[in-house]
């Protein structure tokens, strides 16, 4: 199961290091002209697993691995771990949406709080 | 020196639109700008100009192709009036931001209600804070020129912005006026290819029109404000050169017989040209009433403005607008504005006239005025208004 090159070439990305400036910093100046932004797909930069207030919990033990919640996250914050047969969480995107756990047919994946 | 011709005015603009060498031209018709596009659909026809004409379902759609084509570096225009405007507003905002130069021509229409196809400049007033160049004009040569300089200045690479040309509806759009017309040469000579600093291409991707979160939307509004008031050098320059190449100057703000002028009228678009024969005849009477047409809407020409205004004791700002609950008219209040800090300041009185297609004539004008000094009417004065 090495298909998903796309996939892996996204999370490879260290875009950090490519940006220049961070939004806080830019100044007027930066701004290029109509806001053109020279870099696509920084908004990788912006971690939107800030505004998670829940989080998913998944069991392993009850997944029956059918990709439905990869399928479903609609910031791709979830991918396979090929070795251990398992799927993680990329929480620096994750919105604790919750529709994996929502879609999950056997709720191998539950909605805590954040924080608990 | 371009041939004299006698031509419907928004022919003669379609005509200069098709000597640019337009790109993209997307449109929906709505009177009183019909002829406009129905003789540039005419030109890419009959193939005299090679160009995608979009009948668009809608001006929202007219506003989203010109917007999608000159990001991908296309030359586009566009024009409409009153409810097709309103329709498009929300797009009008966003080529502006994103600094994409198309130019609108925009033929002066009351908004309904009461349903009115005639002139006014309600339409203008309701996206004048869309950052977009404006200019009025006062007579079809003004409007035909002004396609000219509108292509050259929004798509200076220092500039980078739309231009709307509001030519008054029927009033200029439908009369058939002496025009001096442009050469294919002088149109080379004057009009440089459209060369974007970014455009969507596959060789160089870039992100066009993305989410401003609150870190950085007011820098970006902020460089979008800068560039039009840093416009006004390109605009001046663009203004010597077409004086250059056709003998015709046109300015900012134009002052006629304001020489010992007492009073001043103050206008914007056809309504000048009525107000500069009132002005003919109360210095034959012997009064001292001069006339300043304001041809460029945004940037506000603030220091033209208050130099040609300052010396007078009155100024009548002439609107064709209501501002409804302001308690005087757009043009009035922004006259008001900037020469309150002036340390030379006249008394400044607003009358609203000729909205909705009522006539004004020079006789009107010169009744304004009397009104006016005689202090006899409230700011936002509708002159003519029975009851």
């Amino acid at each position: 199961m090495t298909q998903f090159s796309l996939f892996d070439a996204y999370y490879s990305i260290e875009m950090e290091e490519t940006v220049t400036k961070s939004m806080e910093e830019m100044t007027w100046q930066d701004v290029e002209p109509g806001g053109v932004i020279t870099e696509p797909g920084n908004a990788a930069c912006y971690f939107t697993g800030t505004w998670r207030s829940q989080r998913p919990r998944y069991d392993e033990e009850v997944c029956n691995r059918c990709w439905r919640c990869f399928v479903m996250c609609p910031d791709a914050a979830i991918s396979p771990d090929y070795e251990r047969n398992v799927f993680v969480w990329n929480y620096n995107y994750c919105k604790g949406c919750g529709i994996c756990a929502y879609e999950c047919p056997v709720d191998a994946i539950t909605m805590e709080e954040e924080g608990k | 020196m371009g041939q004299r011709v006698g031509i419907e005015v928004s022919i003669a603009a379609a005509e200069a639109v098709g000597l640019c060498d337009v790109d993209v031209v997307a449109a929906y018709p709505i009177t009183p700008q019909t002829h406009v596009v129905e003789h540039l659909s005419e030109l890419v026809a009959d193939g005299h100009l090679d160009a995608e004409f979009v009948p668009v379902e809608s001006e929202h759609s007219a506003m989203s192709v010109c917007v999608g084509a000159a990001a991908a570096g296309a030359r586009t225009f566009t024009s409409t009036a009153a409810q097709g405007l309103a329709l498009m507003a929300e797009i009008v905002y966003i080529a502006s931001t994103m600094r994409l130069p198309t130019v609108m021509l925009l033929s002066n229409r009351a908004l309904s209600a009461p349903l009115s196809i005639w002139n006014d400049h309600s339409d203008a007033m309701m996206v004048r804070d869309s950052g977009w160049i404006q200019v009025f004009c006062e007579n079809g040569q003004d409007a035909y020129d002004a396609v000219f300089h509108a292509f050259r200045v929004g798509e200076d690479p220092q500039v980078l912005l739309p231009v709307m040309i509001n030519v008054d509806g029927f009033t200029l759009t439908h009369v058939i006026e002496p025009i001096e017309v442009w050469t294919k040469e002088m149109v080379r000579q004057y009009l440089p290819p459209f060369q974007p600093i970014h455009k969507l291409h596959p060789d160089k991707v870039v992100t066009m029109g993305a989410f401003g979160m609150p870190e950085i939307y007011a820098e970006q509004r902020f460089a979008h404000e800068l560039a039009i008031l840093n416009s006004r050098s390109v605009i001046d320059k663009a203004w010597d050169e077409l004086a250059s190449l056709t003998g015709r100057k046109y300015k900012a703000v134009d002052s006629y017989k304001t020489e010992g002028a007492d009073t001043i009228i103050l206008a914007m678009g056809s309504l000048c040209e009525t107000a500069s024969l009132a002005v003919d005849k109360m210095r034959q009477a012997g009064r001292k009433v001069g006339l300043v047409k304001l041809r460029l809407w945004r940037p506000l020409p603030v220091e033209e403005l208050r130099a040609a205004l300052g010396s007078a004791q009155e100024v009548l700002v002439l609107d064709r607008a209501i501002s409804p609950g302001a308690g005087c008219a757009p043009l009035t209040s922004e006259i008001r504005a900037i020469m309150y800090q002036h340390d030379k300041r006249p008394k400044i009185r607003g009358m609203i006239a000729g909205i909705g297609g009522r006539d004004v004539t020079p006789d009107h004008v010169v009744d304004m005025v009397d009104l006016a000094l005689a202090g006899k009417t409230r700011d936002g004065h509708i002159y003519g208004v029975r009851g």
